[in-house]
């Protein structure tokens, strides 16, 4: 049984439907990645999978559960963390508060999960009692996962984690991925920087007007001459 | 020397006494701002209505409080404080929750404000009448004149301004660990921060927004009961507060807890200030002016009866050049 799965999604805003069937599935221990050009439903899918859009037809399952439509924060207590590709931190707060605010329902992990963080992240540990909205963006990013990664989750939701990053970061940001997906948490994220992503990626999605356009481990649709010469700038 | 104490006692302790209450009154208004995003107009007739919570206490139980050598209106303040909390997380579910659920835009919030400003106004009159009344019921209120040496005149503090000052402080004092050390304080100032991060962290907003009812009503309540049991109590007390502890909150940067503090302080001492006799300070240098200098016996900047403007012309001030207020605040 995946851990996470979708089954011919459908849903959008007000009506108007930008999913038209998107069918997902990954273990844990997987990193899922889904690409595609601008407009393809990629953020959207990821929003239907945290209960911020309707979705009107399919199903959604964690662990074999159905999910669907279920609120945020009750998914949160089911062990699903999301990172929003904006506004992913508290920029008033110090970056030790964000973390703790990101365990605000297991309060009495709280220390020992700080520490996991920053042995995760160590430039977060000297920045601990810093604003977090006066950190450079990589940071940021770091926090913002950070923060997702304090409730515990089975399964993590990142959308376009490495988006505005230098490339230094960037790849800092894919190998941290990885590494939270050995532990044992399963990932899904959007990206726009798509063959590096595909490198990471043990599923990869391509998505296009709202369906799969192709679905295989990352690797091989690297290696896909369609998949490169349509989706992934040749 | 005596122009130095009548200015103290004219000038730093009334404006003082002022800045405390607003700055309680402040608070309550940005912390319901930063939360719940609209500007809660019916907040100084919380302020009236504590403090009218508790002088029916009062007028019931005049001598609780002599046990304890307090004003029976100070050991009334916890329960008229929970009663008014719990009016206000009602007020909140009748009248404000289902308009947010309706995702109506903030204004629509202030004018249903506005609505329970009047009903409020209304049932406090219902039931006081009209007049001012102590809240000093069969007791007197103590005055402490302490006479410093070398001087005729003595400076003049009365108990409930005592009281107020440490009960101020307390407050502050506390909300600042609250909201630092607490978990569900630092939960706070993360929905004050990004409403939606907050939500899928898991934070249970419902509570915070409870919260919030609960401290705005206290520090109302507090806020209310220290002024009315300094001058007395009035059903429109209301009225002369509502624009200062805006003011207050507007000029300490809305969404800003200390800015509020700040906010109320400055406006309490300006409107002190503005009223201030400032001839009684110059009449020492009185001989060595020339002679075609008359002092005149009166040298406020304004009437004591146009008192209320002081604010006003703050608030628009500060509008104008600074509008996010000292601290930097959300700009309305």
């Amino acid at each position: 049984m995946p851990l996470l799965e979708a089954i011919d999604v459908h849903g959008g805003y007000g009506g108007m439907n930008i999913l038209n069937g998107v069918d997902m599935a990954i273990e844990a221990d997987e990193v899922g990645v889904i690409v595609g050009p601008n407009g393809a439903g990629k953020s959207t899918m990821l929003k239907a999978v945290f209960g911020l859009l309707t979705i009107t037809g399919g199903e959604i399952r964690l662990r074999g559960d159905p999910i669907t439509n279920l609120p945020p924060h009750k998914l949160v207590e089911r062990g699903m963390g999301f990172v929003p590709q904006e506004k992913n931190i508290f920029q008033s707060l110090s970056v030790a508060e964000n973390l703790e605010m990101g365990a605000f329902l297991k309060p009495a992990t709280v220390s020992r999960l700080k520490r996991q963080i920053y042995d995760i992240f160590p430039p977060l540990y000297d920045k601990r009692h810093q604003p977090a909205g006066e950190l450079s963006g990589g940071q940021r990013q770091m926090v913002a996962m950070g923060r997702a990664l304090m409730n515990e989750p089975s399964v993590l939701l990142l959308d376009e984690p490495t988006a505005g990053l230098s490339p230094r970061y960037m790849n800092e940001i894919f190998e941290q991925v990885k590494r939270i997906s050995a532990t044992g948490v399963g990932v899904l994220m959007v990206e726009q920087n798509a063959k590096q992503a595909l490198r990471i990626a043990h599923r990869g999605f391509v998505l296009a007007a709202g369906q799969n356009r192709f679905t295989d481990s990352g690797e091989a649709l690297l290696a896909d001459p369609q998949v490169a010469k349509s989706f992934l700038g040749g | 020397m005596n122009e130095l104490i009548y200015f103290f006692n004219y000038v730093v302790v009334a404006g003082s006494v002022t800045g405390c209450i607003y700055a309680m009154g402040a608070i309550g208004v940005t912390l319901i701002y930063s939360i719940l995003r609209f500007a809660h107009f019916a907040h100084a007739d919380m302020m009236t209505l504590g403090a009218f919570v508790v002088l029916l206490l009062t007028l019931a139980f005049p001598h609780a409080g002599d046990a304890l050598g307090l004003p029976t209106a100070i050991v009334m303040l916890p329960l008229a404080m929970i009663f008014t909390s719990l009016v206000a997380v009602g007020i909140d579910r009748v009248f404000y929750q289902p308009l947010r659920a309706h995702g109506v835009k903030p204004i629509v919030m202030v004018i249903a404000s506005l609505g329970v400003t009047l009903m409020l106004q209304g049932l406090i009159r219902l039931f006081s009448g009209t007049g001012a009344e102590s809240l000093y019921v069969e007791a007197r209120k103590a005055i402490f004149r302490i006479e410093l040496p070398g001087v005729t005149r003595p400076i003049i503090i009365t108990e409930p301004q005592v009281i107020l000052f440490v009960v101020t402080l307390v407050a502050v004092i506390g909300l600042h660990l609250f909201l630092t050390r607490a978990r569900l304080g630092k939960a706070m100032r993360a929905m004050s921060d990004n409403p939606d991060l907050a939500r899928a962290s898991g934070i249970n907003t419902k509570l915070i927004i409870t919260l919030t009812w609960v401290i705005a009503g206290s520090l109302a309540t507090l806020a209310g009961t220290l002024l009315s049991l300094d001058v007395a109590f009035k059903p429109d007390l209301s009225f002369f507060l509502l624009l200062p502890i805006f003011a207050a909150a507007i000029v300490g940067g809305v969404g800003h807890p200390y800015g509020a503090i700040a906010g109320g302080f400055l406006v309490g001492f300006a409107e002190t200030l503005a009223v201030f006799n400032w001839s009684v300070l110059l009449r020492p240098l009185r001989d060595s002016l020339p002679s075609w200098i008359e002092l005149p016996n009166n040298l406020a900047l304004v009437g004591t009866e146009y008192k209320i403007v002081v604010p006003f012309f703050i608030l628009i001030a500060v509008l104008v050049w600074r509008p996010t207020g000292l601290f930097k605040g959300k700009v309305i």
